[in-house]
């Protein structure tokens, strides 16, 4: 991020107050990532252990019942790949 | 409650009642604090006015000073008027909420009864316990009297929650010589202060149909400039403190300064107190000045924003500053207040040259006889005398 785009400290809200709610969702995590995770559908039994440890809450389910990563938040921590009961979670190396 | 006429009432009440009193009159929602041991009667007369129904507030004894202050926190950002009172240890144990309070701008007010801190463990008076939260970002006023403490009370909240404030205030009043005595205490009317002080109005509240963020991570791209608005603001915030202190004038005939002096014409040497033993120094001077010493005294209320002008105004005519300090800053420079006096000076191609004693550690009186010998010293030096190194007043060899 450039310099000029921060703010002054003349420009800051009360006591550094976030006022607008969920503006966390700004911050895209995604570009932290070094590893993504991939699901092999095969191995799936969808029960959503995945989910549940996301700690970032980006996995949710799609229409047919298996489990996806937001990449605009996945940071690529492999808890999900761990924590996978059947071990249908494998973390790829991401390649520019 | 029956309309009284503005300043009817002189009380004969012991110093913390009044100001439990004073917090009540400032209708207070919500007063947090530890109730026992380092405590002082204000809290304790407060949770009688809450349980008797006197005052419509939330009493919550909690466990320590630490939750104290944390649910202070909670209260003020929630848009609650909220007063808490402590001590010595209580102080200490609060330490690292004093700084969130004031970061995330809350208009908190305590009264802090100044006590020594352990060890050896000590329930009596000195500045030990508030020369350690200096730099937390609240704005701290030193009282010299039970009418100043009752007084300031109400210019606390008048000027904590003013919108281009809006940071917590720390009335400082010394412990046991202030805090546990009778005072003949002129009290406002219940108009007056409703008149002086108003509705709380917070700028930003914790709401669930409206919410918002406080207290989050600083990174460091935005701690900086955080530090330097608040920086910035405490400063800024003398004007309205003074403000504040003009219009009480004009309502009840007490005049604050931040900076006071006492027989400064013609002074060669002068004292420089903070706090209840003010009284006994200018008793002093008296005596000195009809012995023909050309000695004077000057106070400081105002501790932060640091009143550098006024200061230097008050003490750029004399000889010698002698400075009294009621805390040791152990293998430092002496006392914490001298030495910030002497930074206040040191660019300045006019200033005295700074004497210093430290007194009254641990509950050691401080007598009238006390502060003439000091400003013997003081005199001597403008005479000629070497420069001494710090003194603890009375220390035993």
């Amino acid at each position: 991020m450039s310099e000029s785009r921060l703010p002054g400290w003349k420009d800051l809200t009360l006591g550094l107050a976030i006022l607008e709610p969920m503006s966390a969702r700004n911050n895209l995590t995604g570009s932290w990532r070094s590893e993504r995770p991939v699901w092999d559908h095969t191995k799936c039994i969808k029960c959503g252990v995945c989910q549940m440890y996301c700690p970032e809450a980006c996995i949710s389910q799609d229409a047919d019942g298996y489990f996806q990563a937001d990449m605009d938040y996945c940071k690529g921590c492999g808890i999900c790949s761990r924590e996978c009961w059947t071990q249908c979670i494998t973390m790829q190396q991401e390649e520019v | 409650m029956a309309k009284a006429a503005p300043q009817s009432l002189r009380k004969g009440i012991e110093v913390s009642i009044s100001m439990a009193e004073a917090a009540m009159q400032a209708n207070v929602d919500v007063v947090a604090a530890y109730p026992i041991t380092p405590q002082t009667h204000i809290v304790e007369h407060l949770s009688e006015l809450v349980a008797d129904g006197r005052l419509d507030a939330e009493f919550v004894p909690v466990e320590s000073e630490h939750s104290a202050m944390s649910a202070c926190c909670g209260s003020s950002a929630s848009g609650a008027r909220t007063y808490t009172a402590t001590s010595s240890q209580g102080l200490a144990l609060m330490h690292e909420i004093l700084y969130i309070a004031s970061a995330l701008r809350l208009p908190i007010v305590m009264a802090v009864a100044n006590r020594a801190l352990s060890g050896p463990i000590s329930i009596w008076n000195d500045h030990g316990d508030i020369m350690a939260e200096r730099d937390t970002g609240w704005i701290q006023v030193f009282v010299e009297n039970g009418q100043e403490a009752y007084d300031m009370t109400f210019h606390a909240f008048r000027v904590a929650e003013d919108h281009g404030v809006l940071l917590p205030y720390m009335i400082n009043f010394d412990g046991f010589i202030l805090s546990h005595v009778i005072e003949p205490i002129v009290y406002w009317s219940q108009e007056l202060v409703d008149q002086y002080i108003g509705l709380y109005e917070p700028m930003l509240r914790l709401d669930t149909k409206n919410p918002i963020t406080m207290g989050p991570v600083g990174i460091p791209d935005i701690y900086l400039e955080t530090r330097k608005a608040h920086d910035f603001v405490l400063r800024e915030s003398k004007a309205t403190i003074v403000k504040a202190w003009d219009e009480m004038e004009k309502l009840v005939g007490r005049r604050y300064r931040p900076i006071e002096t006492y027989k400064t014409d013609g002074a060669r040497i002068l004292l420089l107190t903070m706090g209840g033993v003010s009284e006994t120094a200018m008793t002093a001077v008296d005596a000195l000045r009809e012995a023909g010493l050309p000695v004077g005294l000057v106070r400081i209320r105002l501790w932060r924003p640091f009143p550098f002008e006024e200061l230097y105004e008050a003490v750029k005519d004399c000889e010698v500053l002698g400075v009294v300090d009621r805390c040791l800053s152990t293998g430092g420079p002496g006392g914490p207040v001298a030495s910030e006096i002497k930074g206040a000076l040191y660019h300045k191609d006019k200033r005295p040259k700074v004497v210093e004693f430290i007194a009254g550690i641990g509950g050691r009186d401080v007598r009238v006889e006390d502060f003439q010998d000091m400003a013997k010293k003081t005199l001597s030096v403008a005479d000629g005398a070497p420069l001494p190194p710090f003194e603890l007043v009375g220390v035993r060899e």
